[in-house]
């Protein structure tokens, strides 16, 4: 059995974003790192394969974008080899492109189980699943915290809005998985090591059967047409606790102030 | 006719969402200015009476689907997306929540169209729909369009506010063959409630928990610090009800409550979209936060960097002492 994940390389949180006024697109050229959120996704991928239950030969990491770093600090956390999509026909693909895009490459795999955190923390668009699901045929959930094998399915919890469902999904599917499914690893040294030893399978566009004109910015079907910036709100006060008591002092006074005690 | 659809969520009693019923009233809106019409989808056998709800938030056509059981997304796309191809719908809307987000992105995927997530606002420009999505931890806004192809909506959570216009729908019942893998899952329990039936609603003052307060036990300052107030409650984020420290009920935001105290007080709260949408409206925010790049202190009227573990039981200490 072969189980996928997709990861995502995002900004740095620690570096500042700002959008290319020229492209509409987010700026990359930055710090990157591995997205956050994926690493859920990575943590629940070895639990199967630890587990035994369904018998998970392989962990094949996949991401698309142009660079393949992120794949690197992707398998060091012990997966077993990455597929990397790189093509500048991909540049600017929207979330419905990017999609179907990553569905095309995983089609050639025919993974099991499809693996994906709950949002990029660039894009935050909560949706990849559910799009990649649609073009894989496979039944799908999205924000799953809680993921056990149970007669060769996957009994999956997660809050929708009127509180927890519990769904039994039949493989092969699609799941994305909340942050509070697990504790993600630390890379063990041996692991890192080797990392740089695993195969990379690199794919174009046309590798991949993706029709060039289904991607990207004229395959997008979203148009950014303009940016603004949002409604002036007055800034709050802000202090620093040196003091803890005169911090206190403050607190209390503003809310007297404001009649709330 | 190019109208808009509206997937109308409800509960197991057949009681719409009121981010639902919003979606609709705005659905309504937008047609009007486009000259055209909002139709609304139900999915599962909600009678007749409770449906008119729809017709009364602004729906000229409800297409409901019996056969279909309501709760998971992928059955939803295969009724939405046969009602889009049989009636040639240009745009579907969304109310905030969850489900809407799988639907919304596994329609535009089937019918090779849009999909854009978290809107706070829809215009019309030139017989088209605008959508307005804050990127960036809400620092701008960016105005989107669908250039071709079916243009899916998913607003965020509270965006469009229901509306009753008096007005009736007329009701079609559909038959809609679900595609296979759409039946590969199977809802096994649906809307369990976690935890004790605490209620936060009539609070004047919330004392708000997030992850920073490390364990399950670090509830408990927060408990003593809403004590001090005459009408305290305590709630809470997903990240700390996904790992079993506090009640669902207590639960604020895009998939819990919305809440508008006179007081919220964010402890140990990074502030992120899916919670603020839920507790914005508060009068007055105060966040206390050991880090000071966290987007709570972007919408906090008073926002405190230190470590709440000194913080919060000073503050209490000294509300108690005021008496
Ligand atoms: C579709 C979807 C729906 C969602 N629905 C909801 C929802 O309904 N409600 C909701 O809340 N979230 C929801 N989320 C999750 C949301 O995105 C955030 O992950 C969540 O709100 C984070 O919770 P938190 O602030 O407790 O944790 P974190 O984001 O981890 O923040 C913890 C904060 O505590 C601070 N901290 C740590 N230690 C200390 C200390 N000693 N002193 C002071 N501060 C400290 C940290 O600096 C940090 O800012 C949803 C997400 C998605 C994708």
């Amino acid at each position: 059995m072969k189980i996928c994940v997709l990861v995502k390389e995002v900004p740095d949180a620690a570096a500042p974003r700002k959008i290319d006024p020229g492209t509409m697109r987010l700026d990359r050229s930055g710090a990157t790192t591995l997205n956050e959120f994926d690493k859920h996704a990575i943590e629940a991928a070895m639990q199967l394969k630890a587990g035994g239950e369904l018998g998970v030969d392989e962990v094949v990491v996949l991401t698309m974008g142009p660079n393949a770093k992120v794949l690197q600090t992707a398998v060091s956390y012990g997966l077993d080899r990455s597929v990397h999509l790189a093509d500048d026909a991909l540049a600017g693909s929207d979330v419905a492109a990017t999609g179907l895009a990553l569905a095309k490459v995983l089609e050639a795999e025919s993974p099991d189980l499809v693996l994906l955190g709950q949002q990029s923390d660039d894009g935050e668009c909560y949706a990849m699943g559910a799009v990649v699901a649609e073009h894989l045929k496979m039944p799908s959930l999205t924000q799953v915290v809680k993921m056990d094998v149970e007669g060769g399915k996957l009994r999956c919890e997660r809050q929708a809005e009127y509180g927890y469902d519990t769904v039994a999904v039949s493989l092969p599917a699609v799941i994305s998985v909340g942050d509070a499914i697990n504790e993600p690893r630390y890379p063990g040294l041996k692991d890192i090591m080797g990392a740089k030893k695993k195969p990379v399978d690199t794919k174009s566009t046309a590798d991949a059967g993706i029709d060039a004109g289904q991607v990207g910015e004229a395959g997008s079907k979203t148009k950014v047409i303009a940016l603004n910036p949002p409604p002036q709100k007055e800034a709050g006060e802000i202090i620093t606790d040196e003091d803890t008591a005169a911090t206190v002092e403050k607190i209390v006074s503003w809310l007297e102030e404001r009649k709330l005690i | 006719m190019a109208g808009i659809l509206v997937y109308a969520l409800h509960d197991d009693e057949g009681n719409f969402n009121k981010n639902s019923l919003g979606a609709v009233s705005e659905a309504a809106r937008l047609a009007g200015e486009l000259g055209t019409e909002a139709a609304a989808v139900v999915i599962g056998d909600v009678a007749d009476d409770k449906v008119a709800a729809l017709g009364a938030h602004g729906a000229t056509k409800v297409f409901r689907a019996k056969n279909v059981a309501d709760g998971l997304a992928q059955p939803a796309v295969d009724v939405m997306a046969k009602v889009i191809t049989d009636g040639g719908y240009d745009y579907a809307l969304f109310g905030g929540g969850l489900l809407g987000l799988e639907i919304g992105a596994g329609l535009a995927a089937r019918l090779a169209g849009g999909v854009t997530v978290e809107v706070t606002k829809v215009k019309v420009d030139g017989g088209s729909l605008v959508a307005e999505r804050p990127i960036l931890q809400d620092s701008e806004i960016a105005d989107v369009t669908f250039d071709g192809g079916l243009g899916v909506i998913v607003g965020r959570l509270n965006a469009f506010e229901a509306k009753e216009s008096g007005g009736s729908a007329a009701i079609e019942d559909i038959e809609v063959e679900l595609s296979d893998f759409s039946s590969k899952s199977e809802l096994v329990t649906r809307g369990e409630q976690r935890g004790e039936a605490v209620d936060i609603e009539a609070a004047d003052v919330l004392i708000g928990g997030g992850r920073g307060l490390g364990e399950a036990e670090g509830f408990r300052a927060c408990e003593d610090l809403a004590a001090t107030f005459p009408n305290g409650a305590v709630a809470a984020t997903r990240a700390v009800v996904d790992s079993g420290w506090y009640p669902y009920a207590a639960q604020i935001g895009q998939t819990g409550k919305t809440v508008a105290p006179k007081l919220y007080l964010a402890v140990g709260i990074s502030g992120a979209i899916q919670h603020k949408v839920g507790m914005a409206s508060s009068e007055n925010i105060v966040a206390i936060n050991k880090d000071e790049n966290a987007p709570i202190f972007e919408f906090a009227d008073l926002g405190v960097i230190g470590d709440l573990n000194k913080i919060v039981p000073a503050l209490t200490e000294a509300l108690k002492a005021r008496g």
